[in-house]
């Protein structure tokens, strides 16, 4: 599980955000975009939180933030792994891919590394299937990749933050 | 105003106000709904009832556009008939169709629809690949998202009945599902177990938990001594369950149904009902003349209990200490009642048969039993009891009519009125005026409590005291009510909420009504009202001190009202419950 700060300071964020927006009907939708940026995502202390500020049932928030792909109920890595599992990838042997990330991380797909990291993704076709097998990694796309570069990929990152 | 409409070529004058599915009902035409509940669901999301508009490039949901002078409708087309079938198709495809072994087998819509259409092939088969939820954890209500037809009207009930929207649409497209907030348990996301979504969902997809067979082995049990009971509103609905029209009064016919399944004895809740107006209405004196916590709030619901526990915490030192008449009932028969026959009370199987969900829940909570014995030990609601019934071939409508057994089918006509809400309330000032005055009243019935309405409001004044009352039904009046009794100046002093719109007629476990029916704008909960309203009319007596059996009980047993005795068999705590506890 990637760091998730739900400190006071955060709920004091939010808490201005809806209270300066109240008079113009503070809507849920940008209370939730506020909460998304806050936080990072909207675990269910935040959405118990704005359940009761704007006095809508948790169910309701619940169902927003599910529908719409921008929200998120739990907190992401810093990096997001995307591992391409469309028809011609899957070919190629992304499976075979994921798997070694997943075991390189010590992660799952679709969870996130303790340090909070990376989260590792399977995605659907995302369009490259000439670069077949391919991930991405936030905005980064790698393409046409064997298992053994997968070390040195992630690496960048890593050595990347510690640097910093 | 009217306007002039064509519906398949025939010329119609209706009001301006009305849908395009009104006006095809008032030229006869039966337009195949599924979503639509009218007053309460109209979204137009499922487009069963498609017609075809003069002018409109695509189909028009009907039952949510409105007529247009001039408008040319037709509802016959072949594009409109496939376009029906096909939705149902789908709907099918995504369903798991085990009609034969499903709750709602013989009184589904989804069913009739089916039939109706003639479906005859279902192309599609994606539901193997799902993997829905099926939760049976609550004490009540049992979710099985397989048969869900994601026609929201669960949603809308507990949104605008209920005023909880505990249940919701998450995720979207081909992962869409109706559930929770975070998936939590009902239990823990702020359900009532009032079961408003189980009334109104057309399919199998929520379900009472079913307690048929704990009762059945009962039966068969011979060391098993078996006392049922029946809350006032059963006798105003069971005869739903066998075709009789809605308000039909069948106490006699109930009585006699439920021995021929062969129990020990038949017993009414109503012998609770008086005797929990004993112990509340002494309560309220109590609490009027020692400056006790007002307003008092009955207890009678479990659905307005878990409302209190979960939302309005602040008010449990206002609720009655009261058990309900369900619970008080139980414990009479387990201490009382087993003394005098000279039974074990480990031996007596209660059995409560209810037009309530919740009561499942009710029965199960810690403080309702004694020294690990339960007051009640199985909840039938009026839906189950029907089934039993039907399934061992008990003619109801041909019964002759018979009495409860004595002592405890003893009853008045105040703990007939339970039922609708009001009643408690009305049942309430008859004894406690009685007492004040100290003489038996004339005038004791009380029209300002009757009826429909959300939010009931009187000054009464009895005894020389001025009281103000107020009466609220359905978890969104109560909110409502509650707030107001937060904000305001006013001094309330008692106060009756019911958990389900209606009261206790419209419960979770009443016979389904389906969307055909209720969209004719008959009101249910009146209907059934009245029935109760008229029994309590032809009862002799009509006050519950004037009791014999509850008197009596006291004398040789509880000896008065609060008692020591009472508060530990009758009385009861509430506890502050927390919304989706984090694990
Ligand atoms: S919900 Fe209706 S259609 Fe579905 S399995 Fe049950 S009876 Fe059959
Ligand atoms: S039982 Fe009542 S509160 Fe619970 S989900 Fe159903 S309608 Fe809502
Ligand atoms: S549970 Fe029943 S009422 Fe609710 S959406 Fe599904 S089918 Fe409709
Ligand atoms: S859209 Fe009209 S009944 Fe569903």
């Amino acid at each position: 599980m990637a760091k998730l700060d739900l400190s006071k300071a955060k709920y004091a964020k939010l808490k201005k955000f809806i209270d300066e927006n109240q008079g113009e009907t503070c809507g849920l939708m940008p209370v939730l975009h506020q909460a998304q940026e806050i936080f990072g995502c909207i675990p269910i202390e935040v959405q118990k939180f704005i359940s009761e500020e704007l006095n809508v049932s948790v169910a309701e928030i619940y169902g927003v933030v599910t529908f719409y792909s921008r929200f998120s109920t739990e907190p992401v890595g810093e990096y997001v792994i995307g591992v391409c599992l469309g028809t011609a990838c899957y070919v190629k042997g992304a499976q075979k891919i994921i798997d070694d990330i997943g075991s390189k991380l010590n992660i799952k797909p679709e969870q996130t590394t303790k340090d909070g990291k990376f989260t590792l993704t399977a995605t659907r076709c995302i369009g490259a299937c000439g670069l077949a097998p391919v991930i991405t990694i936030n905005d980064d796309v790698y393409g046409r990749l064997t298992p053994d570069q997968i070390p040195e990929i992630l690496s960048k990152y890593t050595d990347e933050l510690e640097g910093e | 105003m009217k306007v002039k409409i064509k519906i398949d070529g025939i010329e119609y004058e209706v009001p301006s106000h009305y849908t395009v599915l009104d006006a095809c009902k008032e030229a006869k035409i039966d337009i195949p709904t599924l979503c639509f509940l009218k007053g309460l669901n109209e979204t137009g999301a499922c487009r069963m009832c498609v017609v075809e508009v003069d002018g409109a490039r695509s189909l028009q949901a009907s039952c949510v556009l409105k007529v247009r002078d001039g408008m040319k409708i037709k509802t016959n087309s072949k594009r409109v008939q496939q376009s029906r079938v096909t939705t149902l198709e789908l709907l099918l495809a995504n369903h798991n169709k085990d009609c034969l072994k499903c709750n709602r087998n013989g009184k589904c819509e989804l069913q009739d629809l089916a039939e109706r259409f003639h479906i005859k092939n279902i192309y599609f088969d994606s539901f193997e690949k799902r993997t829905p939820l099926y939760d049976d954890t609550s004490f009540s209500i049992v979710r099985d998202q397989s048969k869900c037809i994601l026609c929201g009207r669960c949603i809308t009930a507990c949104e605008k009945t209920a005023g909880m929207s505990i249940l919701t649409y998450i995720h979207r497209g081909f992962e869409a599902v109706v559930g929770t907030g975070f998936n939590y348990k009902l239990e823990d996301a702020g359900c009532l177990y009032c079961g408003q979504c189980i009334n109104v969902c057309p399919v199998g997809a929520l379900k009472e938990k079913t307690h048929i067979e704990r009762v059945w082995d009962a039966i068969n049990d011979s060391t098993k001594h078996v006392v049922v009971q029946t809350a006032p509103a059963v006798r105003a609905s069971i005869g739903e369950e066998f075709g009789l029209e809605i308000g039909t009064r069948c106490t006699g016919k109930m009585v006699s149904a439920i021995r021929r399944l062969g129990v020990d004895k038949v017993f009414d809740t109503n012998f609770g009902a008086d005797l929990t107006i004993m112990e509340e209405g002494y309560e309220l004196l109590n609490r009027l003349k020692n400056g006790g916590e007002l307003p008092l709030l009955t207890s009678c619901s479990p659905g307005w209990i878990r409302l209190v526990e979960q939302y309005y915490p602040e008010f449990i030192p206002n609720l009655s200490t009261c058990k309900s008449p369900q619970q008080m009932f139980g414990a009479v028969i387990k201490s009382y009642y087993a003394e005098k026959m000279n039974i074990d009370p480990k031996d007596i199987f209660v059995v409560s048969v209810m037009p309530c969900s919740s009561k499942k829940y009710e029965m199960n909570r810690e403080e309702m039993e004694r020294d690990g014995i339960k007051d009640v030990d199985a909840v039938l609601t009026t839906r189950e009891i029907g089934n039993m019934i039907r399934e061992v071939g008990i003619q109801f409508t041909d019964l002759e009519d018979e009495d409860f057994d004595h002592p405890l089918g003893e009853y008045t006509g105040a703990g007939v009125i339970f039922g609708a809400t009001g009643g408690v309330m009305e049942a309430a000032l008859r004894t406690v005026a009685d007492i004040l005055e100290n003489k038996d009243l004339d005038e004791f019935e009380y029209e300002a409590v009757r009826g429909v309405e959300g939010i009931k409001e009187a000054e009464v004044e009895i005894g020389g005291k001025k009281l103000n009352i107020a009466v609220a039904h359905g978890g969104e009046n109560a909110k409502k009510l509650m707030d107001l009794v937060k904000n305001s100046k006013k001094q309330y002093h008692f106060i009756e909420i019911m958990g389900c719109d209606g009261g206790c007629v419209n419960g979770g476990g009443q016979p389904y009504v389906k969307a055909n029916v209720r969209n004719t704008g008959i009101d249910v909960r009146k209907l059934r009202a009245n029935a109760l309203y008229e029994e309590d009319t032809i009862k002799q007596v009509r006050k519950s001190h004037q009791n014999e059996s509850v008197q009596r009980l006291y004398k040789e047993f509880l000896e008065k009202p609060n008692s020591h005795k009472s508060h530990e068999l009758l009385h009861t705590h509430y506890t502050k419950r927390e919304l989706f506890p984090i694990k």
